[in-house]
C-alpha cells in the first residue's frame, strides 16, 4: 500500500491504495465520494469522467497512484457554494437530460470540460464531445439540449 | 487486475532504471494496458508509469523541418497542433475526448496494434521513431501485429514526422471500437507518394506500394483506376471478409487522395 495525495473539489485528501487501485475505486471507497459511477469498467461509457488537472478522464482507466498532486474534480464538485444545482447540473434537470441518472455525472463532468474549451459549442460539436459517454435512456436529444442551454444558447434540435 | 507494484518516476533516467528490474513494463497513458490488465491478459510484477516523465512531452519542430513529438505527448496535444493537419485530424478521432487526454503516441506505436491510427501516419510520413536506446525508421520499427524492434524495457521518447506537401488519413471506423476496419494515409513528398494501410492485414500496418507509384506520377483519384488492393493476407472476421477490407482500402485510399489534393 502506497499513500496518495491530491486535491479533491478543493480539499486536501489521502488514501492508502494499492498500486492496482484505480483513481475511481479510491474516489468511491475510501474517499467516499460515490457520485462517480463505474458503468462497463472497460472504458466506454463515461459514467467516471472526472477532471484531472482539468482534463476529463476516464477515472476506471487510471490509477489513483497517478493522481499523486493532482487536482481532482468530481460531480460532487459541480454544486454552487450555497448546494443549488450548478448551471449545467441545473441545465439537465430543466431540460430532462437524465432519466435513470447513472450516466449523468459522466455527461456533466464531459460536458463541463466541452463547454470549457468551447463555450458556444453546435449541436454537432457537442454530439461528437459526447462520443465516450453512453446514455441507454434518453436517446440523448434531451442531454445536447441541456448542453445547449448551459452555454447560453437557443435549444433548437430539429427531430423532435 | 493482478497485483503489481506501481512507479512513477519524474525523469528519463530513473524510468529507464526502473524498467531493468525482471517482468517491469512501461505504462503510458494506460488507454489500452489498462483494461488489458483489467482482463488479465498481461501480468507484469511491476509497471512504471511515464506519466511523470516531462522531459519526454511536448511537441516541436527541428532544424529539419520535422515535427518531433514526445513519446508522452497525448492524442489531444496532437490534436491541436497545426503544424501538421493530417496528423492532428487522425489524432482528434481517436477514441473519444477523455481517452484523448490520457492515451499518449508512445504507447500506441510502442503496443502497434493492428487497427492503431498512429502507426499508418508514421509509416505514410516516413517517421523516425526515436528510443532511449537510439532511432528506428518506421519501415524497419513495426514488424508485425503488436510487434516491434523495441526491446524490453526500451521506451519511445520521440516520434518525428517529415511533413508532407499534402497528405490526409481515411479511417473506415468500426461502429463499437471507433478503431479503423481499414484506415488509410496518404502522403506526398517532393520525391514522392506515400501510401500507409493500417486495420486491415493481419501483418499490422502496410504501404501499398502499387498505389504509392501510381500516384507519385499522378496525384489523382483516377491514378487508382485498373488498380485493386490483393486481399491475401488481409484479416477476415465478424465484422468484414478480407475482400472488403481489400476493396475499403482502394476506396479510402482514394478519398484520401480526394482530400488531400
Amino acid at each position: 500500500m502506497t499513500k496518495v495525495s491530491m486535491r479533491v473539489n478543493g480539499k486536501a485528501v489521502t488514501a492508502e491504495v494499492e498500486g492496482r487501485t484505480l483513481l475511481v475505486e479510491a474516489l468511491r471507497g475510501p474517499l467516499g465520494l460515490t457520485g462517480t459511477h463505474v458503468g462497463c469498467d472497460t472504458s466506454q461509457c463515461g459514467a467516471c469522467v472526472v477532471h484531472v488537472d482539468g482534463k476529463a478522464v476516464k477515472a476506471c482507466t487510471m490509477f489513483a497512484a497517478e493522481a499523486e498532486g493532482a487536482e481532482v474534480t468530481t460531480i460532487e464538485g459541480m454544486a454552487n457554494a450555497d448546494g443549488s444545482l450548478g448551471v449545467i447540473q441545473q441545465a439537465f434537470q430543466d431540460h430532462h437530460g437524465l432519466q435513470c441518472g447513472f450516466c449523468t455525472p459522466g455527461m456533466v463532468m464531459s460536458a463541463a470540460a466541452l463547454l470549457k474549451d468551447n463555450p458556444k459549442p453546435s449541436e454537432a460539436e457537442i454530439r461528437h464531445y459526447l462520443e465516450g459517454n453512453i446514455c441507454r435512456c434518453t436517446g440523448y436529444h434531451n442531454i445536447v439540449k441541456a448542453i445547449q442551454a448551459a452555454s447560453g444558447q437557443d435549444v433548437a434540435i430539429a427531430a423532435e | 487486475m493482478y497485483a503489481f507494484d506501481l512507479e512513477r518516476p519524474t525523469t528519463l533516467a530513473d524510468a529507464i532504471a526502473a524498467l531493468k528490474g525482471e517482468d517491469a513494463q512501461a505504462l503510458g497513458g494506460g488507454q489500452t494496458l489498462i483494461p488489458t490488465l483489467k482482463q488479465r491478459l498481461a501480468m507484469p510484477a511491476k509497471l512504471v508509469s511515464l506519466a511523470g516523465v516531462d522531459e519526454i512531452k511536448g511537441i516541436c519542430r527541428n532544424d529539419a523541418g520535422r515535427l518531433c513529438v514526445g513519446g508522452g505527448t497525448t492524442h489531444g496535444e496532437i490534436a491541436a497542433q497545426s503544424d501538421y493537419p493530417a496528423l492532428a485530424a487522425l489524432a482528434g478521432r481517436i477514441g473519444d475526448p477523455a481517452v484523448r487526454n490520457r492515451g499518449t503516441i508512445g504507447g500506441s506505436v510502442a503496443n502497434n496494434d493492428p487497427s492503431a491510427c498512429y502507426p499508418a501516419a508514421c509509416l505514410a510520413s516516413g517517421a523516425t521513431i526515436v528510443t532511449d536506446r537510439g532511432e528506428y525508421a518506421a519501415d524497419d520499427f513495426f514488424q508485425g501485429m503488436f510487434t516491434t524492434s523495441l526491446a524490453e524495457g526500451e521506451i519511445v521518447t520521440e516520434v518525428r514526422f517529415p511533413i508532407p506537401e499534402a497528405a490526409n488519413y481515411q479511417k473506415f471506423a468500426q461502429p463499437a471500437s471507433r478503431f479503423p476496419l481499414v484506415g488509410v494515409f496518404v502522403a506526398r513528398f517532393a520525391d514522392g507518394v506515400r501510401v500507409a494501410v493500417t486495420g486491415a492485414s493481419e501483418g499490422g500496418v502496410f504501404r501499398w506500394s502499387e498505389a504509392e507509384t501510381a500516384l507519385s506520377s499522378d496525384f489523382s483519384v483516377g491514378a487508382l483506376e485498373g488498380l485493386s488492393a490483393s486481399a491475401e493476407g488481409l484479416i477476415t472476421d465478424l465484422h468484414g471478409s478480407a475482400d472488403y477490407r481489400a476493396h475499403l482500402i482502394k476506396v479510402l485510399t482514394g478519398r484520401a487522395v480526394t482530400a488531400a489534393a
